[in-house]
């Protein structure tokens, strides 16, 4: 080999540079690999990973507000709760032209239960008012503008209006709500031509009217001059009164509050109330003692679990370690006993353990006849913690065990001999020498116990009764019964964080890939 | 510890047998109430304890009714039929997408592999209170949400991990060489992968296929709120059956279910033998 031919870049057989080809042969191995991975990846992502981050954001999400009621949100961003005055009578304005579409669309009710879980008794003033937003006084402004002219009275008169250029101009307010009137008729298959207009196109027009200055250029209109003229002469409807005349809530600064606190898009109210908090005219405080529940369970929860996980490891021990010194034959036989509950189905073992606790059930039976128990005041073993976690100890036992077998099974036997022989007793030589070594298998054990169990919702919910539920339950019962999804989802978020967290714990002591079956 | 030398003193004596008697008392604590069930399945009257004519071995106080009702009451004929349809369908979308995600990564070569593990593998480790929340909300938004593919994909996704699992498990033994060898031999990768990968790892396959099912068969929380009515399962009824007036029909069932889970257990087991002694791993 000559002096040039050691510095000319190695080549591939087809004459390209080895090191290129390498990359290629590399890159095409890259991807082939991804193109395996990507049809489970898109299908994880899309039935799994999505509906995740749409809990996320359903937790955060408080559109409703501002979908429902816009104009009624836009108006109170320049008002100021700390003033401790009501809003001015524009927002109330406002608020007449939102609650009747709300109330034509019948989504008014929804707001209100949404605004209730802030503030009691929202849901039923939205729904009260909403049955009577379009029986307000304001057909007295409608009489008046046809008593001036009657065509106010021809929807054909208000259509051609709505064509001219100058009309989104110079009425802005009337120009919205004929624009969501269009829409509602839409919505309702009507004709716009054939509706009688409603009230509260004419209240707008009103507002709009009045507000012109005297002297200002007429636009081009026939009736601008002499309409614009007797709308000041009009008798007016105060707009706040109606409201009151219909409840007096809407004289209250709470309401009030609560539609202000709860209008932007985005709320962390949730996750406050999942806290047990909220959100008051203050700023952020905890919730009457009374109200506090999600605190009081997620500690129960965790200590719950953690009590699982502890007789959990007691339970295990002694058996893993039995198992990991039989000889391999007999080992796999008596694991059967262990992977036999592991594979029966979980309401099996959850009905099992409702049958054996019962009143009139096995446990309370045998304990009777022996003479333990007096068959009057027998055993109250179900419908409370008890039951929860003697159930849930036997249902996660197996993936206790299971990890620490096999890390004890890796433990040289001669190292105890070694420490006996040394002059260690049998106590010292188990737990200086042998116990250190089994704890990588109490912590895998005790993880995944964990995590199992912090998220356990169908036996705390057989045999848990109220005092054994576990937040799942709660979470659950959002979803299906109150169906305040919001606080369910930040409930789920918060449970969610705990798991990843212990999940990553998980990863880096004892890697998701050393995860056994069976 | 396990074999008493002949040289043990009293104490250790009686810690040998203490310790045999807690670990007999541990395994009694994990089968006797899987076991306790199938005595009281054959009840003839509608308790849940044992009668005093069971107890007399009379042939009277034992029958048959129990099951007579699982098998001809609609509510629980229409729940097998339903379970039935559900966990192969879902099984076989796991297995499917699952296998071959499974081969992707355990290729030399794979770039976020962590991470797309980490994806994977996150269906087990959510609690499924979590995923059966996000499900219903998502399923109900693109209007899956109460059919029957809504439960089967939502099952099917519960079921990869396990599948991603034991596959894996089987391909960290599987020799690279001899799809090199086939290749070599003028086999394409499909061949290959048909007629040499695909029947050594097939052990994992079906045990990992089997635990698909076993997810998708015993789930309950998922269902709960992805499903309508018509979708009612199997362990839906029983949970349903549990929470308001428990029928000792109940007992019935779950003897069929344990029937079931042995016969499931048996397979993983043999199927996990064949491995370790196609890998030349002796168990014992």
């Amino acid at each position: 080999m000559n002096e040039s031919d050691a510095n000319a870049i190695p080549l591939a057989a087809d004459g390209r540079p080895l090191e290129q080809s390498l990359q290629r042969a590399l890159r095409r191995q890259k991807l082939r690999a991804l193109m395996l991975i990507a049809p489970l990846l898109a299908f994880v992502m899309l039935t799994f990973i999505a509906p995740i981050a749409d809990m996320l954001y359903r937790s955060v999400d408080n559109r409703i507000v501002s979908e429902t009621l816009p104009r009624t949100v836009a108006a109170l961003s320049s008002w100021d709760e700390a003033q401790a005055e009501l809003p001015d009578r524009d927002v109330f304005d406002a608020l007449y032209f939102d609650l009747f579409f709300a109330a034509e669309y019948k989504i008014h009710t929804r707001l209100g239960s949404r605004l209730n879980y802030q503030q009691t008794g929202v849901s039923s003033l939205f729904r009260k008012t909403g049955r009577r937003v379009d029986r307000f006084d304001t057909d007295e402004i409608t009489e008046q503008f046809i008593a001036l002219n009657p065509q106010w009275e021809n929807p054909e008169f208000w259509v051609s209006l709505s064509r001219d250029k100058q009309f989104a101009q110079q009425l802005p307010t009337t120009a919205s709500v004929w624009q969501d009137w269009l829409k509602l008729l839409a919505h309702d298959e009507k004709s716009v031509a054939e509706e009688q207009p409603e009230d509260l196109l004419y209240y707008a027009l009103y507002l709009d009217l009045s507000q012109i200055e005297a002297g200002q250029q007429s636009p081009g209109f026939d009736w601008w001059a002499g309409t614009t003229a007797a709308v000041k002469n009009f008798t007016p409807v105060d707009m706040v009164a109606q409201f009151e005349k219909t409840d007096e809530d809407w004289l209250s600064m709470d309401v009030w509050g609560v539609l202000k606190r709860f209008s932007p898009t985005v709320t962390e109210g949730y996750f406050l109330n999942a806290l047990d908090m909220q959100k008051t005219a203050e700023g952020i405080q905890s919730q009457p003692e009374s109200l506090q529940i999600y605190k009081i369970l997620f500690v129960r929860t965790m200590v719950m679990s953690l009590v699982i996980m502890g007789s959990c490891i007691l339970l295990a021990y002694p058996v893993a370690y039995l198992l990991s010194n039989l000889p391999m034959r007999k080992a796999n036989l008596i694991l059967i006993l262990v992977l036999l509950p592991f594979w029966t189905s979980l309401l099996v073992r959850t009905s099992a353990w409702k049958v054996l606790l019962q009143q009139q059930g096995v446990i309370n039976d045998l304990l009777v006849w022996i003479g333990l128990v007096d068959d009057a005041n027998r055993l109250v073993m179900m419908n409370n913690q008890f039951g929860t976690i003697i159930a849930m100890t036997h249902i996660l036992l197996p993936f206790m065990i299971l990890p620490m077998y096999s890390v004890m099974r890796t433990i040289p036997p001669s190292y105890v001999r070694a420490a006996k022989s040394l002059g260690a007793t049998n106590w010292t030589a188990f737990w200086r020498v042998y116990f250190p070594q089994s704890v990588p298998g109490i912590g895998a054990g005790s993880i995944l116990v964990f995590i199992m169990s912090i998220g356990y919702y169908i036996t705390p919910a057989i045999v848990g009764g109220t005092q054994g539920i576990f937040i799942s339950n709660r979470i659950a019962y959002h979803i299906s019964s109150s169906l305040n999804w919001g606080l369910a989802s930040a409930l789920g978020a918060i449970l969610l964080i705990l798991v990843l967290v212990l999940y990553w714990l998980y990863d880096k002591y004892v890697g998701i890939d050393n995860l056994k079956l069976g | 510890m396990i074999h008493l030398p002949s040289y043990a003193s009293t104490g250790e004596r009686i810690w040998f047998y203490s310790f045999k008697v807690i670990c007999g008392l541990i395994f009694f604590f994990l089968i006797a109430p899987i076991v306790i069930i199938i005595p009281l399945s054959f009840n003839a009257q509608d308790f849940f304890t044992f009668t005093k004519e069971m107890l007399a071995f009379d042939p009277a106080g034992y029958s048959l009714k129990h099951y007579r009702d699982f098998f001809t009451n609609s509510d629980w004929t229409s729940a097998i039929y339903n379970s039935v349809r559900i966990a192969p369908m879902a099984t076989i979308l796991s297995v499917g997408l699952g296998t071959l995600a499974a081969i992707g990564l355990s290729q030399p070569h794979v770039p976020f592999k962590r991470l797309i593990t980490a994806i994977l593998i996150s269906p087990m480790i959510v609690p499924l209170v979590i995923s059966a929340a996000g499900m219903y909300f998502f399923f109900s938004r693109i209007g899956l949400q109460g059919t029957y593919w809504g439960v089967v994909l939502a099952h099917a996704v519960l079921g990869i991990p396990f599948v991603i699992i034991t596959v894996t498990a089987t391909l960290v033994g599987f020799d690279k060489s001899l799809t090199r060898a086939a290749a070599n031999l003028g086999a394409n990768p499909i061949v290959t992968f048909w007629r040499v990968q695909m029947p050594l790892i097939l052990p994992g396959v079906i045990s990992g296929g089997l635990f698909a099912f076993i997810t998708s068969f015993d789930e309950v929380v998922v269902v709960l709120f992805v499903g309508s009515s018509a979708q009612k399962t199997l362990p839906w009824q029983m949970f349903t059956g549990l929470r308001e007036q428990i029928s000792p029909t109940i007992l019935a069932v779950a003897t069929v279910l344990v029937a079931l889970s042995i016969l499931l257990l048996t397979v993983v087991e043999l199927l996990r033998r064949r491995t370790e002694r196609i890998r030349g791993v002796s168990p014992g």
